[in-house]
């Protein structure tokens, strides 16, 4: 029989670290499922630098952070399969994958590592009237033709949406020859990081347009231009304000969405703000014996981040199969209070607490000379100041664990203030 | 010397950046850390960038190779050098960090694989 100790599903940086991490703590019967033709998920075409400053303190390009975690993983011997799809993984873990050599799968586990990632919002997800001509598509599509498959998208293009991604295929673009119009952003604010602005945009004179969006795409078959209105406050085109852009390519850059089909149909308890599993501490979901990390869990700015979760969900998977450690069931639920989007983790068990938690979260405006409390019940546990905080920036705050062993609340709570 | 902003680029964190100056140097304030300071004089006097892009490779997983330069080159050099760097095809196997082209326009700096690339 194809019996595991730990499966995990998916080969980006999230599940090389928690298959690393699981095997590094005991478990040896370890199998990684990637459905793709290589390891390093979509790092492999995020070819540009800025990878690895927290981790390895040094600036990593995606392809050679990817590869140091390939590298370690390949060298322990643990085993993998590619160009194998993961279509189900069921509550007493089986899970069922296909792949051309191997036919039809399925595998027996005691653990499971859910680490599949996310993808691009696509244009159905947004309503842009106007016609569907060639030419529009995701700035990661993009992102891997001109990376990987050396195919060039256009000549002229706009970009909708200022994440990361989008300000960085601005960049790509314009080195390889192309002309960006413009980058066309709905909200008061860039959704990336200042430094891409910077270095993706200001460096190349690209145009920023805040408060702006496409109200028109034109061309029959192939995009020949675009309407660009300014927005109001409640983020309706402003009509006077239209004006037309000569272009063939339309990149769309307006979010992306955690992969979780195979979590939903396990059942594993979802948060609605991330759009991933429900996870603890020891990023185990609502299902017991299964763990998520990564982008799948709920989308990072940074892959360090990402490394550092997985670490700790490979950690606590091995720990599961080998000590057996189950869920107490006596939990303290976080709670995202004022100015928060979303928490990570959902709760924490408090019996089972072996190190200080981080909790990851995301503001939901930009705020400025503000701090961020932390209380149990109500009650005041920490307080941290904070200069400026964007919903581009994941925030994170460290609370020690002699905060919260042998205190038993129900609710902990992080909002965000103004400074007096 | 009049005020000038910047924003720091050299780590995700950003920092808003104040510089004033006077006869006796710059005069740095917003900076999160000291690499900041070396950031703003450097942007101010010779700004310098790292340059990442592909090359056409053969017989690879993939058509394109992606590389980077190993150190920073001048940021008004970067189309010019994207116009060499277009002009490479390389055979795979590549390994990471394999020199593709040494001192990228007298820069002082190299051009290399960022990735491992097997023969197909
Ligand atoms: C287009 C794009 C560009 C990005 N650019 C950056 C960037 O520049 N910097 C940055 O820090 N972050 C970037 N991100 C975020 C980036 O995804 C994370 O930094 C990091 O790669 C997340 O790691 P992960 O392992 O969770 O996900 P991924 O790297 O996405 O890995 C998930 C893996 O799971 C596999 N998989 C999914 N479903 C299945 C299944 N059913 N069966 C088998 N395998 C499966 C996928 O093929 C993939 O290899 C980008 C994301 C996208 C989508
Ligand atoms: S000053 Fe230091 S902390 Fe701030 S962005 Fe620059 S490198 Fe990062």
């Amino acid at each position: 029989m194809l019996q595991y100790d730990v499966i995990v599903i998916g080969g980006g940086p999230a599940g090389l670290a928690a298959g690393i991490e699981a095997w590094k703590e005991g478990a040896k019967k370890v199998l990684l499922l990637e459905r793709d033709r290589e390891l390093g998920g979509i790092l492999q075409q995020c070819i540009h630098n800025g990878f690895g400053l927290h981790h390895f303190g040094e600036q990593l390009t995606g392809p050679q952070y990817a590869q140091r975690f390939i590298d370690e993983f390949k060298k322990l011997g643990i085993a993998y399969k590619l160009n194998t799809m993961v279509l189900e993984v069921t509550e007493n873990k089986e899970v069922h994958a296909v792949s051309k050599e191997g036919g039809y799968q399925i595998y027996h586990t005691k653990a499971v590592i859910l680490a599949m990632g996310c993808r691009e919002r696509p244009r159905g997800a947004i309503d842009i009237p106007g016609t569907r001509p060639a030419g529009i598509m995701t700035a990661g599509t993009a992102q891997r033709y001109i990376n990987m498959e050396g195919y060039m998208p256009g000549r002229k293009a706009i970009i909708l949406g200022s994440g990361d991604i989008g300000m960085i295929m601005a960049r790509r673009l314009t080195l390889e020859g192309a002309k960006v119009e413009a980058v066309v952003e709905i909200m008061p604010f860039s959704s990336g990081l200042n430094r891409n602005i910077v270095q993706c945009l200001q460096d190349f004179d690209i145009p920023l347009l805040l408060n702006h969006t496409i109200t028109e795409i034109k061309g029959k078959t192939r995009v020949e231009g675009v309407v660009v209105s300014e927005v109001d406050q409640d983020r309706q085109p402003i009509h006077e304000t239209e004006v037309s852009y000569d272009c063939d390519t339309v990149l769309l850059s307006v979010g992306l969405i955690p992969e979780n089909e195979l979590s939903r149909d396990l059942g594993a308890g979802m948060d609605v703000h991330t759009k991933g599993p429900v996870v603890n501490q020891a990023m185990e979901t609502t299902i017991d014996g299964v763990f998520a990390c990564g982008n799948v869990l709920h989308v990072h700015d940074l892959v360090d981040f990402v490394t550092e979760e997985s670490q700790r969900a490979g950690k606590n998977a091995a720990r599961y199969v080998r000590d057996d450690t189950r869920k107490t069931g006596k939990e303290v639920h976080t709670r995202a209070g004022s100015g928060i989007g979303y928490i990570i983790p959902q709760s924490i068990d408090c019996e089972q607490i072996d190190e200080d938690i981080k909790l990851f979260m995301r503001p939901r405006a930009v705020f400025k000379h503000v701090k961020m409390v932390v209380t149990g019940d109500g009650e005041v546990l920490k307080s941290v100041k904070k200069q400026r905080m964007t919903p581009g920036e994941m925030e994170n705050i460290t609370v020690e664990k002699s905060l919260l062993s042998g205190k038993e609340y129900k609710l902990l709570s992080v909002d965000v203030f103004e400074e007096e | 010397m009049e005020k000038k902003e910047l924003i720091c680029i050299v780590c995700p964190k950003g920092c808003h950046l104040e510089i004033t100056g006077n006869s006796d140097g710059l005069h740095v304030t917003g900076n999160g850390c000291k690499r900041g300071v070396i950031y703003a004089k450097k942007e101010l006097t010779n700004p310098t960038r790292i340059l990442t892009t592909t090359v056409k490779v053969k017989h690879g997983l993939s058509d394109r190779l992606p590389v980077v330069t190993d150190g920073e080159i001048p940021k008004e050099s970067l189309m010019e050098a994207m116009r060499i760097i277009n002009k490479l095809e390389i055979q795979a196997p590549v390994k990471s960090n394999q020199v593709l082209i040494r001192n990228l326009l007298e820069s002082g700096v190299n051009l290399v694989a960022s990735r491992d690339m097997a023969e197909l």
